[in-house]
């Protein structure tokens, strides 16, 4: 088994686009089951931790500003930690994901040796 | 749950902020909301979901109140004369001024510069927390369209710099007339939208009825008029499930299932009829209500029928308006008789409604059947929708067999 790394994007700053509060209540529920599901199948690396949305950039003179990115629409939603075997598997668990329902993105990187 | 906290926190950090901060009110509710949704969906939803999102709601005020330099300025100085030196700007999320903030949104959200469709997407939005996918399913438009109406009617309030407080006596009895008109704009917007969405409708209908239920519970804005506005929507929502098929196609009142009517409701609307006449002021929202009141009772009688001609006679005087006039029309005939109606409906000429070709149609079975196809095939070319459309064909199809039979 390897580990993998899950990055969830979506585009949290295009107001017209954004769900509503009933909308999003449905969304965390998919995530919880999600979430369950992958526990059930012990495919969890590390226990899921929720990040702030909102944090810090450090910039290329570094400075510092208030995160995400202004100049990129699409944020970090949050980051997990799953066991697959290959890329190939990986991409298999995460494409049922809820991300996609709110049209995000998931990025998947193995931990290398 | 998550939309009624958010209307609920977006009232209470307006009613503090002003109209003109409408959209942090709104951005720091979002905020929260998604912050639960990051954190539940890993953790758990907590043992008392609303005290955690009112406490997270609370801080990110206050962050965001530390953090932007030139807002804290701009926000204090609207805000100074409230909070006195040195203090911090406390949030009050207490059931009392949740309601006092409901309370003052409606009669802001309802000002008489905005235009009454905007006043109903404002309220959709900021009073009942629905969001701009769920405001355009119920109109049968995009989002784009929504978004540029709203923000429009938001642009539009903080133009006008109206204050969102508590309405006074006058500006109660001035705008309250306003309100009820809204309330039930969105009511009927939920119960007539050809939307198929059922649930939505339904959704749009229970709003419009807990807005009203808001003005009845305070003192100042229990009118008997409030009360008859209540009465008509409950008689009208108890036929909501009895009105429309699997397929949610419209079933006539006609062929409604009787036993599908909500007794409970009904009971209610005649519990707030008998408010509403406690006093001798009499409006639209009176008359209308006793007319929803005589079609809780399915069984046609001489009494209803003529009950129900007078009303419409009343309302007619009182405020005219071309449907009424159909209506009218109709009972008539129920009361005296077809031929009379005939007489009385072609006097009104109102050529450019489907609908009273629709009613001659209806008139003239039986009668001359001839005429009765032609006002159908009429009202069928001026139909707007295919439900209404189908309506005259039906109709049209059954003169047809019983003139082969």
């Amino acid at each position: 088994m390897n580990e993998f790394l899950l990055v969830f994007r979506r585009d949290y700053k295009t107001k017209e686009i954004q769900p509503s509060p009933e909308q999003l209540q449905a969304h965390l529920n998919r995530w919880r089951e999600w979430f369950a599901e992958l526990k059930k199948e012990d495919r969890l690396a590390r226990p899921p931790q929720p990040w702030e949305s909102k944090g810090k950039v450090l910039g290329h003179d570094k400075s510092v500003t208030d995160g995400p990115y202004a100049e990129i629409k699409e944020s970090i939603g949050g980051v997990t930690v799953i066991r697959a075997e290959s890329y190939e598997e990986a991409v298999k668990i995460a494409e049922t994901c809820p991300i996609f329902e709110l049209g995000g993105t998931v990025e998947i990187r193995m931990a290398a040796m | 749950m998550f939309r009624t906290e958010y209307r609920k926190i977006v009232s209470v950090l307006s009613y503090r902020f002003g109209i003109e901060h409408i959209e942090l009110a709104e951005d720091i509710v979002s905020d929260t909301f998604l912050a639960a949704t990051e954190s539940w969906s890993t953790k758990g939803v907590p043992d008392n979901p609303t005290a955690w999102l009112y406490t997270v709601a609370k801080n990110k005020t206050k962050n965001w109140l530390k953090r932007d330099n030139f807002f804290q300025q701009k926000l204090l100085t609207d805000l100074r004369h409230s909070i006195p030196e040195g203090e911090e700007i406390e949030i009050d999320l207490s059931a009392r001024n949740i309601t006092d903030s409901q309370l003052a949104m409606i009669f802001t959200v309802c000002h008489p510069s905005i235009q009454a469709e905007a006043q109903v997407g404002l309220a959709l939005n900021l009073l009942c927390g629905f969001g701009i996918q769920e405001i355009a399913d119920a109109y049968l438009t995009t989002k784009t369209v929504i978004y540029k109406r709203l923000s429009r009617a938001k642009e539009k309030l903080k133009e006008a710099e109206i204050k969102i407080q508590q309405p006074t006596v006058t500006e109660i009895n001035e705008r309250l007339e306003v309100v009820l008109k809204t309330v039930y704009l969105l009511f009927s917007e939920g119960y007539y939208s050809t939307s198929h969405n059922t649930v939505l409708r339904k959704e749009l209908c229970v709003e419009a009825m807990r807005l009203c239920y808001l003005l009845i519970e305070q003192e100042l804005t229990n009118t008997p008029a409030v009360n008859a506005l209540m009465a008509l929507m409950c008689f009208h929502a108890s036929r909501f499930d009895a009105r429309m098929d699997n397929t949610g196609d419209l079933v006539l009142y006609q062929e409604q299932d009787e036993s599908l009517w909500n007794r409970e409701l009904i009971e209610r609307g005649e519990y707030y009829l008998h408010q509403a006449g406690a006093s001798p002021v009499l409006t639209r929202y009176h008359l209308e209500a006793a007319i929803a009141y005589w079609h809780t009772h399915k069984e046609d009688s001489a009494e209803k029928w003529e009950n129900i001609l007078d009303l419409y006679n009343q309302l007619l005087i009182l405020e005219y308006s071309p449907v009424a006039a159909l209506n009218r029309t109709f009972a008539l005939a129920k009361a005296r008789g077809k031929k009379e109606a005939i007489k009385e409906a072609e006097k009104l000429g109102l050529t450019e409604n489907h609908f009273y070709y629709s009613l001659l149609g209806n008139l003239y079975t039986d009668i001359d059947n001839g005429k009765a196809i032609q006002h159908y095939e009429t009202a069928w070319k001026r139909a707007n929708t295919p439900a209404d459309k189908a309506l005259m064909e039906k109709n049209i199809e059954q003169i047809k067999e019983r003139l082969n039979s």
